[in-house]
């Protein structure tokens, strides 16, 4: 336990990115309207964004490995109240984006449309200051968890190995080949 | 099995790291032995229901819901609470307590205890360790030096299976071993910079760890398959449980009755004979009572539980429970302090990587009070850590989204290398949990009041924690080493020793130097609480120790008709 205490703590303290239910420490009850909170539609926008996050290429993207309906759960079981409510809210502006800037649904868009759509609110994002998160900053950190935690992500995109069954601290790396899922 | 009866030779309470070994060591000697359980069952590899999942199995990839943070208002401040090891830590709503001062209390309420889920990170205490209160005039000296518990280190280390190397320091007395869990080439690095620096007087090693890197056939036991999923359960037995190592030892002598749901509610006192006659349990499925007695007990119930069992014994004779006549049961509460300590990036082995998920990182032994070293304040630290290439979970704040973010991701980012301290806590009289009457647990019982506190000395050493981590690191070779001095609680170490400390005085201390109780010599604790100072090791093997050595002693005194 003392390991995984630090490992956790090494994470934290280097800043490496923290998901879904580990954003804040929940006081606040959570509406627990579980899979309710996002219909068949909302699944399949969740889908569309988390493809233009990642999209498939010469490997599986999003889509590929579901996300859509992996974040939908983490959102309704993980997220507390406030967290819901910047991503609901989030959703919904990118929606009247779509229709502002290209006079379209956010489905309807090329995924051209909707990579310059999104790449200029993953900048706002990043320029974005104040106690609580930008509504991408949470929509990104949750499409990469779903993602590289999926077993699409995890064998097809990354690499792992379930059972390792010895050790090589010192194993020759090449750029490009793969990193470990875990 | 035996068949179930009420009397029984010893009587053991708690089936964790140290009640394992009591049951194990007693009934190896020819004891019927009564293993008490206050949780469920939980049998080897099959009761380890997650152990093969996967993260994707998980509906809520491992992250914990709302809804569990709210059953468990103590386990989610910490990564204790999560989906893969949920229903593994004891139920708060149902097992409450009282916070005078912030307590992180983290228990196992089921078979084999925190041994399923412990670090398994294994060291010796040193010569020193048992000398420094004498010599610092802090509480009470040790009743026993290393010199007594040398040899019952050597039998535990043996048959437990810790892998680690001899590494030949004083600091930190080298053990029987399977071979180490190596270092990699970071690490490697690291270690070999820090060598000549210092003046030679810090050293990186390998963890010494309770995971076997060898088969141990005779104990049906497979080697470490290097998959970092422990605390599920190990299906190959590759590290030391209960389940997995003692009781199974235990179980094969035909000697020993295990009864899980069994809350030992008190130690059943004979005020005539001065001795203890047994237990009385709460069957804690169907509320009956029971009395099992037996000619000897041996408290393994987890520090502060063994302790609250002796509060709640013999109050008709001491208000405060067996053991209080010394007016030091309940105090002395110590951890480790941690979430102190430093990080960095290194570079130049970009072409490096590794293979496999080792069970353990590094060690740096203490090295702050040690040699020629003084400083304002006693004692030290440790440092655990380890070496790792950055995966997908890191920022790449250049890259945007797309397919450029995702090929990146698809490779390993920087090395980069992080550790935290882990610092002695000094006993401190004042430091004390004590049972509040007013609150009620799921079955009526009182429950425990915690009082504690990190004091001066703590606070002082977590500056050194953090800056000595920096400068270690960079005289490691690391580059844009950052420190930290988080928050710390006590609990989080989840170490909790000394509330019925070991001593040589019954006026002072509440065992003796065979962790016999002094108002009741049939009564031994042999978990934390026995602890009267607490090093900055993880303490876990000095409890198989202390248990051995105290199993063979009760053994030879009923024998001779001593107790």
């Amino acid at each position: 336990m003392d390991r995984r205490d630090l490992l956790k703590m090494i994470a934290a303290a280097t800043g490496m990115a923290m998901v879904g239910g580990d954003l804040w420490a929940a006081d606040l009850k959570s509406a627990d309207a579980g899979k309710a909170l996002f219909t068949a539609p909302d699944i399949a926008f969740l889908d569309e964004i988390a493809e233009t996050i990642l999209p498939k290429t010469d490997t599986p993207g999003a889509k590929d490995a579901g996300c859509g309906a992996v974040m939908a759960v983490m959102v309704a079981d993980c997220y507390d109240l406030p967290q819901q409510t910047i991503f609901f809210e989030g959703l919904k502006t990118i929606k009247a984006l779509a229709k502002k800037q290209f006079g379209k649904d956010f489905m309807q868009l090329t995924a051209a449309q909707k990579h310059e759509l999104l790449s200029k609110l993953d900048q706002e994002a990043k320029q974005a200051s104040g106690p609580a998160p930008h509504y991408f900053i949470l929509l990104k950190q949750l499409t990469l968890m779903v993602f590289f935690t999926s077993k699409v992500g995890a064998t097809e995109v990354l690499r792992y190995v379930a059972i390792p069954g010895r050790y090589d601290g010192n194993l020759p790396y090449k750029k490009g080949d793969r990193a470990w899922a875990t | 099995m035996t068949v179930a009866q009420n009397h029984y030779d010893a009587i053991v309470v708690g089936s964790g790291i140290s009640g394992g070994w009591a049951a194990k060591e007693l009934t190896e000697k020819g004891l019927k032995v009564l293993l008490l359980e206050r949780g469920r069952d939980i049998e080897h590899i099959k009761g380890y229901t997650n152990a093969f999942k996967e993260a994707w199995d998980y509906p809520h990839r491992d992250k914990a819901t709302e809804k569990m943070k709210d059953m468990h208002p103590v386990l989610k401040r910490e990564y204790t609470l999560n989906e893969s090891t949920y229903g593994m830590w004891a139920r708060e709503d149902e097992s409450p307590y009282v916070e005078i001062k912030r307590f992180d209390w983290f228990r196992g309420y089921h078979m084999g205890g925190r041994s399923l889920l412990w670090g398994r990170q294994s060291y010796r205490l040193n010569e020193a360790d048992f000398e420094a209160n004498l010599k610092e005039g802090i509480a009470v000296d040790w009743p026993i030096r290393y010199k007594d518990l040398a040899p019952w280190y050597d039998y535990v280390e043996r048959f437990a299976g810790i892998s680690g190397n001899r590494d030949g320091l004083d600091v930190l007395p080298d053990g029987q071993y399977l071979p180490a869990f190596p270092l990699n080439v970071v690490e490697q690095s690291v270690s070999e910079r820090l060598k000549k620096a210092f003046g030679g007087s810090r050293h990186l090693i390998c963890g010494r760890t309770a995971n076997i890197s060898q088969p141990k056939p005779e104990q049906n036991r497979v080697n470490c398959q290097y998959r970092n999923k422990c605390w599920l359960g190990c299906p190959f037995g590759a590290y030391f449980s209960t389940q997995s190592s003692t009781l199974p030892v235990a179980m094969k002598t035909g000697n020993l009755t295990v009864r899980p749901f069994s809350i030992v509610t008190q130690v059943l006192y004979d005020k005539d004979k001065k001795r203890a006659r047994g237990v009385e349990v709460l069957d804690s499925e169907t509320m009956q009572t029971y009395e099992f007695t037996s000619k000897i007990v041996f408290l393994n119930a987890s520090a502060f539980n063994s302790t609250w069992v002796l509060m709640n014994s013999a109050t008709d004779i001491w208000e405060g429970g067996l053991g209080s006549s010394s007016g030091e049961l309940g105090h002395n509460v110590m951890d480790h302090h941690l979430n102190a300590g430093a990080f960095g990036e290194i570079e130049g082995f970009d072409d490096k990587y590794y293979f496999g998920r080792r069970p353990t990182g590094f060690y740096i032994p203490r090295f702050r009070n040690w040699g020629g070293d003084k400083r304002d304040y006693l004692r030290g630290f440790g440092y655990q850590g380890a070496a790792s290439r950055q995966g997908w979970q890191r920022h790449v704040g250049e890259l945007g989204i797309g397919a450029d973010l995702k090929n990146a991701l698809a490779e390993p980012g920087t090395w980069t290398i992080g550790m935290s301290g882990f610092g002695e806590i000094l006993p401190d009289h004042s430091n004390k949990i004590s049972l509040d009457r007013t609150v009620k647990d799921k079955w009526g019982l009182p429950v425990l009041a915690m009082d504690a506190e990190l004091k001066a000395n703590e606070i002082k050493m977590r500056k050194d924690m953090m800056q000595d981590g920096i400068d270690i690191l960079e005289a490691g070779g690391a580059k844009n080493v950052g420190g930290f001095n988080g928050e710390c609680h006590p609990g989080k170490g989840i170490h909790e020793m000394g509330t019925a400390r070991m001593g040589r005085d019954p006026k002072t201390s509440v065992l003796n130097g065979f962790n016999q109780v002094w108002d009741a010599p049939n009564v031994f604790i042999t978990d934390g609480a026995a602890m009267t100072s607490a090093s900055c090791v993880n303490p876990s093997l000095t409890y198989m120790a202390l248990t051995a050595r105290a199993a063979a002693y009760a053994v030879d005194a009923l024998k001779k008709g001593d107790l």
